[in-house]
């Protein structure tokens, strides 16, 4: 039977890319779905209605959603490029960072770039934390799945490229040089890996997109107030 | 293997405590239950989970493993010889995964907060999200089981033990709201299902008793509205 295999995603989303990147890693052919989540399809609403979200990977007509779900899945059907280690607890670990990445790290950073004032200072403080436990993560590493990029690498892979528009965007700095060398050691080295680096989306167009996002969100909140 | 090799630390009202602990039982594992006093943290906890500073904690030859999904995961993966806790199949693996993400990630969250809700209109809105997720539950519960006693088919699987944790949660909320949250006209699939999981043996001696758990939520309220504003 021939292989069926979509990705419905956004030209954007980092939560997709994760799973075109764990795909192309290792080699899996699929076709791309680009959603416009201003005027969601009727598939996309089908294939995932608790969520109405990207990314939705529909093989042989099967879907499933949510990012870390669907990689574990790429994971155990597909062998070849391991992305998980074989020991257990070694893997339990692996799960845990992936967790705590999109548990505390992304709404900590979120919450610097969109808030104002004493949120975004008490978002900075419980952001340095989460960022604290990643660069000893990576110490004596160069990914960190080890030698190569594994599942906890895609799953912190937005913090490569997004971070900086966020700092640039917004005018703050987030990760620099005196606080987290390894973790600037590491996004060097995962911007620059192959396949990985082909996938980036438009820095321009990231930061276009996110100047708007913050400033439609300022100006909500002031008329709010 | 020893006794001592394979400890958790946790307390009985938890109900992701009780996931680890349903997931040893299965696989007949013997461990030491460490319980935790929690006011203040216990040093065995800030030292094993000093990222979340929570329970449960599983401690298998010295090595920590937190979070209870994948502590339960953790436990498949390790002893191999016990029933299996995970579907066989992939996908069936990723739609019981599906499933405990939201029940942590949206479920779990909407219950917690019927507790501390400030007047009848927000938990009226509260105890509707619930019922909803009720619902799509109900429905999943009806695909996963394919007709059979639990999600995870004929024995209790992955997702049983993330869902059915919260039964004790539950029944207390319904006791104390007088409401009706499982409902054998709106979803009989998990009513019985409800039956089967609390009756299973690896369950009957962890579940806490409805009571119980009903007196430590009103004293659990009673601190949370005496504490000083954060």
């Amino acid at each position: 039977m021939a292989e069926e295999l979509k990705v419905f995603r956004t030209w954007s989303s980092p939560f997709a890319l994760r799973v075109v990147w764990a795909l192309q890693l290792k080699g899996v052919p699929f076709e791309t779905i680009y959603e416009d989540l201003s005027n969601k399809s009727s598939l996309l609403l089908q294939y995932n209605p608790i969520y109405k979200k990207v990314p939705v990977l529909v093989h042989n007509g099967k879907p499933l959603a949510e990012s870390l779900v669907i990689l574990e899945y790429i994971e155990e059907t597909w062998k070849q490029t391991p992305l998980l280690p074989q020991d257990p607890f070694e893997r339990a670990t692996a799960r845990f960072w992936a967790r705590f990445g999109d548990d505390k790290v992304l709404p900590s950073i979120w919450n610097v770039f969109i808030k104002q004032g004493k949120e975004q200072e008490e978002a900075m403080v419980t952001a340095q934390g989460s960022l604290k436990y990643l660069e000893e993560e990576l110490r004596g590493k160069k990914f960190f799945s080890g030698e190569k990029i594994g599942l906890v690498d895609l799953a912190f892979g937005w913090i490569a490229n997004l971070v900086d528009v966020f700092e640039e965007v917004k005018g703050v700095t987030l990760i620099d040089h005196e606080n987290h060398p390894l973790l600037l050691a590491w996004k060097q080295n995962f911007m620059d890996a192959p396949i990985i680096k082909e996938s980036w989306p438009s820095r321009d167009k990231l930061i276009t997109k996110y100047h708007a996002m913050l400033e439609a969100y300022t100006a909500k909140e002031a008329a709010a107030k | 293997m020893a006794k001592s090799e394979v400890k958790l630390l946790g307390a009985w009202p938890s109900p992701f405590v009780m996931r680890a602990r349903i997931a040893l039982n299965i696989k007949a594992v013997e461990y030491e239950f460490l319980q935790e006093t929690l006011e203040p943290k216990s040093q065995l906890l800030l030292q094993s989970n000093p990222v979340y500073k929570k329970i449960p904690v599983l401690i298998h030859a010295d090595k920590p493993i937190c979070e209870s999904l994948v502590i339960v995961q953790y436990i498949d993966d390790v002893w191999t010889s016990g029933p299996s806790i995970l579907p066989s199949d992939p996908y069936d693996r990723a739609i019981h995964r599906f499933w405990a993400a939201y029940l942590d990630d949206k479920f779990y969250p909407t219950l917690r907060s019927i507790r501390a809700a400030q007047g009848e209109e927000a938990r009226k809105a509260l105890l509707e999200q619930l019922a909803e997720g009720i619902a799509l539950l109900e429905e999943a519960f009806g695909k996963c089981s394919q007709g059979k006693a639990f999600f995870g088919g004929d024995g209790i699987g992955f997702l049983d033990i993330a869902f059915g944790c919260f039964l004790g949660l539950l029944r207390a909320t319904e006791k104390m709201g007088g409401v009706k949250l499982l409902d054998e006209a709106k979803t009989p699939g998990l009513v019985k299902w409800a039956d089967r999981f609390c009756a299973d043996g690896a369950v009957k001696g962890v579940m806490p008793e409805t009571e119980k758990l009903i007196e430590f939520a009103k004293v659990f309220m009673a601190k949370m509205r005496g504490a000083p504003a954060k």
